[in-house]
């Protein structure tokens, strides 16, 4: 596949929200229809758990095969619409330098980690934990239920034409983002992954920058 | 094996249905073509659910068939594919809704068809969830039994035509009692314009469990894994799963 790497002019000392956001934390923040989004790799091959709800009815949330159907591909990059389950797009992402992202691996739990590594790992952060915490505080009596199947930006899991699916190294590097529009009101959900099973972080969980812009 | 159901399930049509521990689900297409979109929740406790990706990561794979096993989001295995002469069931390319059925098969209400309204996956999803207290929250990546939709080097989705042929079947050992919610609705990437999607069969009976020697424990040691966590939960709920 071609990459599809596209540059932003904005200016991160123009931005209103300007937060890093260390490996094995969750985070929430609203955006407003026009904001623009930007999270950015700091340190390189960094994976970036995310979902999105439209914030006024979060029973509309991102949905993976949605987005993969309306773009008839199966990696994210410049130019996807993120389309919720009502088949309405909550954002488009319009820049990226990484160039390739995943919806379809999920996120770690400690269950999921006792199944792929072994029964011993339970006790290892992970990105469900992350999510769950950040739902709890956020509130609205958001839970578990409304965690289905995320983005992880910076994250390669390719899949063959004969139906295997695996793991690769990066293809980020550091500094390197994807930047994205809110096309309603939303409400952004991030666990920056603390896994170090795998390679989707290179063994090496490290933290990630987070800017919006307000509609100008 | 005591057969506890056997019955036909109309083009269009939504099903559900508790299904025990150990029992059997079999689907059949019985003329080809079919697409069964579902999906399987713990059935005392349905905020445990299919977990697409999690069964994808376990396994290494994108699409499921015999010696596979679909995870729980709990690590649990809710039930293995033990007999598969499809070869290929989908589950990455998800459900259509109510406005993709309208584009695709134009004007198709009650009020005008009667019963062969054009239904559609979300819609048949979202009652059968309904009778069970649950709802939007809780429509997650499906399963599309009878379905291929392959994956280009590019990424590139491609629906392959003719996948499932007449009398394909495939069978379910369910290893955790379980919701399971199924629709008989047309796949939304099949480019076939008419509404007329084929009648399923279905067959449940009971069985014998999974014997250590088992193709779905043995064929990855994830799975092996995935076992020892339901057997733990077995234990946990006095051996009433």
């Amino acid at each position: 596949m071609s990459f599809r790497m596209q540059e932003s002019a904005l200016d991160p000392r123009q931005a209103a929200v300007d937060v890093t956001l260390p490996a094995g934390q969750g985070w929430t923040h609203e955006l407003a229809p026009g904001d623009t989004f930007r999270i950015v790799d700091l340190e390189g091959n960094q994976a970036v758990d995310t979902l999105f709800f439209n914030s006024r009815d979060v029973d509309e949330r991102y949905s993976a095969t949605e987005t993969i159907r309306a773009q008839g591909n199966i990696y994210l990059s410049t130019g996807t619409r993120l389309m919720s389950s009502e088949g309405r797009s909550l954002l488009t992402i319009v820049a990226d330098t990484c160039g390739r992202h995943d919806t379809l691996g999920g996120a770690c739990s400690a269950e999921s980690n006792q199944v792929r590594y072994a029964l011993e790992k339970k006790y290892m952060h992970n990105c469900r934990d992350s999510f769950l915490l950040a739902l709890a505080r956020y509130g609205h009596g958001m839970g578990k239920r409304d965690l289905p199947n995320n983005i992880n930006f910076f994250m390669n899991v390719p899949v063959t034409p004969a139906g295997e699916l695996t793991f690769a190294d990066g293809v980020s590097g550091p500094g390197r983002y994807v930047e994205m529009r809110a096309d309603t009101e939303v409400l952004v959900l991030i666990s920056n992954c603390p896994q170090l099973n795998n390679p989707c972080n290179a063994y090496n969980p490290t933290p990630v920058r987070l800017l919006v812009w307000p509609k100008g | 094996m005591t057969t506890h159901l056997h019955e036909m399930l109309r083009g269009g049509q939504a099903w559900s249905r508790r299904v025990a521990r150990h029992q059997r689900l079999r689907l059949r297409d019985v003329e080809g073509r079919a697409c069964v979109s579902a999906l399987f929740y713990n059935a005392r406790d349905p905020i445990e659910r299919y977990n697409m990706p999690d069964t994808l990561k376990a396994q290494f794979i994108a699409f499921l068939t015999t010696g596979r096993v679909l995870f729980s989001d709990m690590g649990r295995v809710l039930c293995s594919i033990v007999a598969d002469d499809c070869g290929w069931h989908d589950t990455i390319s998800g459900i259509g809704g109510a406005d993709a059925a309208a584009a695709r098969f134009g004007e198709g209400s009650y009020q005008t068809l009667r019963n062969e309204f054009h239904r559609n996956g979300r819609d048949n999803l979202l009652v059968e969830l309904g009778k069970h207290g649950l709802g939007k929250r809780d429509v997650v990546s499906n399963v599309n039994f009878f379905v291929r939709v392959a994956v280009g080097d590019d990424g590139a989705l491609a629906w392959i035509p003719a996948n499932s042929r007449a009398g394909a079947s495939v069978e379910l050992r369910f290893e955790m009692d379980t919701l399971v919610v199924l629709s008989n609705t047309p796949h939304p990437l099949d480019p076939d314009a008419r509404y007329h999607p084929p009648p399923v069969e279905l067959l449940l009976g009971d069985g014998p469990p999974a014997p250590a020697d088992d193709r779905c424990r043995l064929s990855r040691p994830e799975n092996g894994r995935g076992f020892a966590l339901t057997e733990a939960y077995a234990v946990e709920m006095g051996g009433r799963l």
